[in-house]
């Protein structure tokens, strides 16, 4: 039986790796007595599947994993009693917020998400300033940067990857210096967009940034939804059924 | 300045977290971490491992201590360790000085900076954590306003060379003494700390057993020569002897082993099954120090790992000790552990220090159950003459028959440790390492035929408080040498992989080691030049060591390469291990001779001091040597055997010389 949870990264725990947060979360499920899978072979691992990597130091109000549940043992596992259970053991800034079972065939989060929001808060930098330059950026047909992807240097359009984009406004960061924040849409897909590449297109000498993921977006037929949408109420007691058909 | 609550400087240190390398080993967080609560009436502790959070968030020493401090009412407890290069310099250029990980406070707003030292090439780092905690790094500097700069730890038995940038040395093992020097600091604080009230609560410390102020002692030397050193006051002891906790069963800490959010080394639960051991491995200051063997009572070893493994969700537990297949019972121990049904998915068992003659197939088949971890037997030398000389009393049919039981069991590879550089040794002896590695591969290849050995060496670097500590150090020169023999010999054989360390660190080791109170300005300078983390191959340069003993006028050759002898006065000898000087010297001559000396758990005395100094027994479950078990027992090692080597000790080379 496999369970999509989704999860929030606040505060200090942002500065683990994704690495770090499969690590947190193999500990967690084990903690909480969750009857998790495990791989074969001579190293059995635990069958925890993550979605897209977000890079050390970001927040996000939107992460995603499925864990397999051995099926023996899953009969009593309540998918709305799974995320308080969890985030119990899960460190400050971590908190499991909704779980479903999800059939199987259901597509994996890697290739099912196709675009992210992302809240971008650049210090030192005034809104007309990052507002004239995303209007520029905007504009342009291509927008041409170079960047190291894997050790690999390449020149690349990232024009496509932005799918919206504006300001929102002056903002104080945590430590009291002015900035700016952007709100934007990224895709996943094909050669993808980091916040922090976007930021380095529109404001000079690399600013310090805070980012928070707020939305992961599954493409369904034009029309474009969460894999677990926050704001849906859960289906009556016991298992929690999908939102809306097979997520 | 501690009255008032110190505010946390985690918005300020947060936009700096993202430009560094490894922000997680900076934020705290780890299941099991406490959030203490601050008070004026409380005695804040600031717990500093002075090397990489990696390395010194496992530290259970400091981890026990960590909990007991947090336990009490009169005091609180957090945690610190060494920035990385990227976040000194960005706390630099900021302005901003050490902080606790738990509620990332400035480290000098702590009443006492307590340092943990395992190894002495972390002495420059505990250097740049006072400087950088914004504390004067020497001793005479410090005002009533900074905090008691403290250390304990291995290295602490010579505490001579930090004597005049740490205050105060706890000797031994702090589960007791912490409480006394709580209370002392606690009367302090509350006098309010006032102008010349400094000098007073470090006397008042140092009348505290176990505790050692070194600005407490007067030293005199003669030309190169120790003298003296003696105590400036009655109150103050002529001798600091050890603490040692009579029953470890007493004391089941950690309790709550903190989990890091990001990996470091031994990234398990570790639950220590016994302290102290009586093999006599004579370059072993671990094993001299630690003494009486006190086990801890397998049912709360049991309620330990099943408790740790529950609270901790780690999937992997090591049975520490400083040789854990000597703890009685310890085949029924792993088998309860990696069968436990109430255990949540799969349990692993790791036993660091194995000794290769009580590693049975019995162990071996308990360990390999669940996933088979890495394995690794010291022989340490590479002969039987020269295991005698060192007093490591493993035949190579323990080996053999050691690592038969392990490849039977599915292992496939293996890791040798060796020392090189070792009193007597002879290249026939160094060539011994690679020819037992060669033997072990072809036992390994009846079984599979993957089987690969690496086999690792080390410089040896005499310690204090071994009957070694008399040993001249081999020069780098010498020890590259070896290690060329060593390449040589494994180039010709499949299967062994040779590994070694550098030699250079070997001689900074040495250095720091057995060094005197005049080694600090060497230390400080190293720190001055830069020389922060001179365990990371990445940061050290032996130059800096070489250039700050030739500008202090001291010679490399009097304090690491010379032979020293029996009548002079050794920097470490007012501070107690209860090993007797004589029993020592004693050991020394039966190692020149040859002479090899059974483990003492299980036969008569040696009177080596200890248990007789401290009233306290060996607490040792078992009336017999475990299966297979030895050092020494039933082998004939009364006669010695030809020394090849001879030791010359020369006169004193003046200060400066070399």
């Amino acid at each position: 039986m496999r369970v999509r949870i989704r999860f929030t990264k606040l505060g200090k725990v942002r500065f683990t790796s994704h690495r770090d947060a499969a690590r947190i979360w193999e500990r967690a499920c084990r903690r909480a007595e969750l009857p998790v899978a495990y791989s074969v072979g001579f190293s059995p691992r635990p069958r925890l599947h993550f979605g897209l990597a977000l890079s050390t130091g970001h927040e996000s109000l939107a992460e995603y994993l499925d864990v397999d549940l051995e099926d023996g043992r899953a009969a009593g596992i309540d998918a709305v009693g799974l995320p308080a259970a969890v985030s119990a053991m899960l460190p400050d800034g971590m908190v499991a917020q909704r779980a479903m079972v999800i059939p199987p065939g259901t597509p994996s989060l890697q290739e099912a998400v196709t675009a992210c929001t992302w809240r971008i808060d650049v210090a030192d930098a005034t809104p007309e300033a990052v507002g004239a330059a995303l209007e520029a950026f905007l504009a342009a047909e291509v927008v041409l940067i170079d960047r190291e992807r894997k050790g690999e240097r390449s020149t690349d359009d990232i024009r496509p990857a932005v799918l919206a984009a504006e300001v929102d406004g002056a903002v104080e960061l945590p430590d009291g210096r002015a900035g700016t924040r952007l709100v934007v849409e990224l895709a996943t897909i094909g050669r993808s967009l980091r916040p922090g590449e976007l930021v380095g297109a529109l404001v000079p000498d690399d600013p310090d940034v805070r980012v928070l993921r707020t939305h992961q977006w599954i493409d369904a037929g034009g029309a474009r939804r969460e894999p677990i949408p926050l704001a849906a109420t859960p289906a009556g007691a016991g298992r929690e059924a999908p939102a809306g058909g097979a997520p | 300045m501690t009255t008032a609550a110190a505010p946390s400087l985690w918005p300020r240190l947060e936009p700096l977290l993202a430009r560094v390398a490894k922000p997680a080993r900076y934020i705290g967080c780890e299941v099991g971490a406490t959030t203490p609560r601050h008070d004026p009436a409380k005695v804040s502790w600031l717990l500093v491992y002075p090397d990489t959070y990696e390395i010194g968030l496992p530290n259970q020493g400091l981890q026990i201590l960590y909990e007991i401090l947090n336990e009490r009412d009169d005091a609180v407890a957090e945690r610190s360790y060494a920035p990385w290069l990227d976040l000194d310099a960005e706390l630099r250029r900021a302005g901003l000085p050490l902080f606790s990980v738990d509620t990332h406070r400035p480290a000098g707003s702590f009443d006492v900076l307590a340092f943990n030292l395992s190894a002495e090439l972390v002495f420059t780092n505990l250097l740049n954590c006072v400087d950088l905690a914004g504390v004067p790094v020497r001793s005479e500097d410090r005002r009533p306003e900074h905090p008691i700069v403290c250390a304990g730890g291995h290295a602490t038995f010579n505490p001579e060379p930090l004597a005049d940038y740490v205050d105060v040395f706890v000797i031994g093992e702090g589960e007791e003494v912490v409480a006394e020097v709580t209370e002392v600091v606690r009367a302090w604080k509350a006098s309010g700390r006032t102008e010349g009230s400094r000098k007073q609560v470090l006397r008042a410390l140092a009348a505290v057993p176990g505790v050692y102020v070194p600005s407490m002692y007067d030293v005199d030397y003669d030309g190169p020569r120790l003298v003296s050193v003696t105590p400036r006051y009655p109150d103050v002891p002529a001798r600091v002897e050890k603490r040692a906790v009579a029953d470890l069963g007493e004391w089941p800490y950690p309790k709550r082993q903190l989990v890091p959010l990001t990996e470091v080394v031994h990234d398990r639960l570790n639950v220590e099954v016994f302290r102290g051991c009586t093999r006599g491995c004579r370059f072993c200051q671990a094993g001299m120090i630690t003494r009486p063997v006190r086990e801890r009572p397998a049912d709360q070893v049991r309620t330990m790992v099943r408790d740790g493994l529950r609270r901790s969700g780690y999937d992997e537990v090591a049975l520490t000790s400083l040789s854990t297949a000597d703890f009685s019972g310890i085949e029924r121990v792993v088998a309860d552990t990696v069968s436990d049904p109430t255990a949540c998915g799969q349990v692993s068992v790791s036993l660091p220090s194995l000794r290769v003659d009580a590693f049975t197939v019995g162990v071996a088949a308990q360990v390999s159950k669940a996933r088979r971890t890495g394995l690794t037997f010291a022989p340490e030398a590479g002969s039987w003459r020269l295991r005698t000389v060192i007093n490591k009393l493993i035949t190579e049919e323990d080996l053999y028959g050691a690592v038969e039981s392990a490849y039977s069991q599915g292992w496939y590879r293996m890791k040798l440790y060796f020392l090189t550089g070792l009193p007597t040794e002879t290249d026939d002896d160094t060539r011994g390492i690679v020819e037992l590695g060669r033997n072990c591969v072809e036992i390994g290849r009846r079984h599979t035929k993957r089987a690969s050995v690496t086999v690792s060496v080390g410089g040896f670097v005499p310690k204090s408080h071994t009957p070694f500590q008399w040993f001249g150090q081999n020069t780098v020169a010498e020890l590259q040498r070896k290690i060329g023999v060593l390449r040589d010999a494994a180039r010709k054989a499949r299967g062994v992989e040779l590994k070694w360390h550098d030699p250079r660190a070997s001689l900074a080791e040495g250095i720091a080691s057995r060094g005197d109170r005049r080694i600090g300005r060497v230390i400080e300078r190293v720190w001055r030049e830069g020389g922060t983390f001179q365990e990371w191959s990445e940061c050290f340069r032996l130059e800096r060591w070489t250039d700050a003993m030739a500008a202090e006028g001291l010679s490399v050759d009097w304090y690491v390469h010379r032979h020293r002898t029996e009548d002079e006065v050794l920097p470490w000898e007012h501070v107690s291990a209860g090993l007797h000087k004589d029993f020592l010297w004693q050991d020394w001559q039966a190692a020149l001779a040859g002479s090899g000396l059974e483990d003492c758990r299980w036969i008569p005395c040696y009177d080596c001091g200890v248990c007789t100094g401290y009233g306290i027994e060996h607490v040792v479950a078992s009336p017999t040597p475990p299966a297979g078990g030895s050092q020494g027992t039933g082998q004939d090692l009364g006669r010695g055997s030809e020394v090849p080597v001879r030791l010359q000790v020369r006169r004193p080379d003046p200060v400066g010389a070399g």
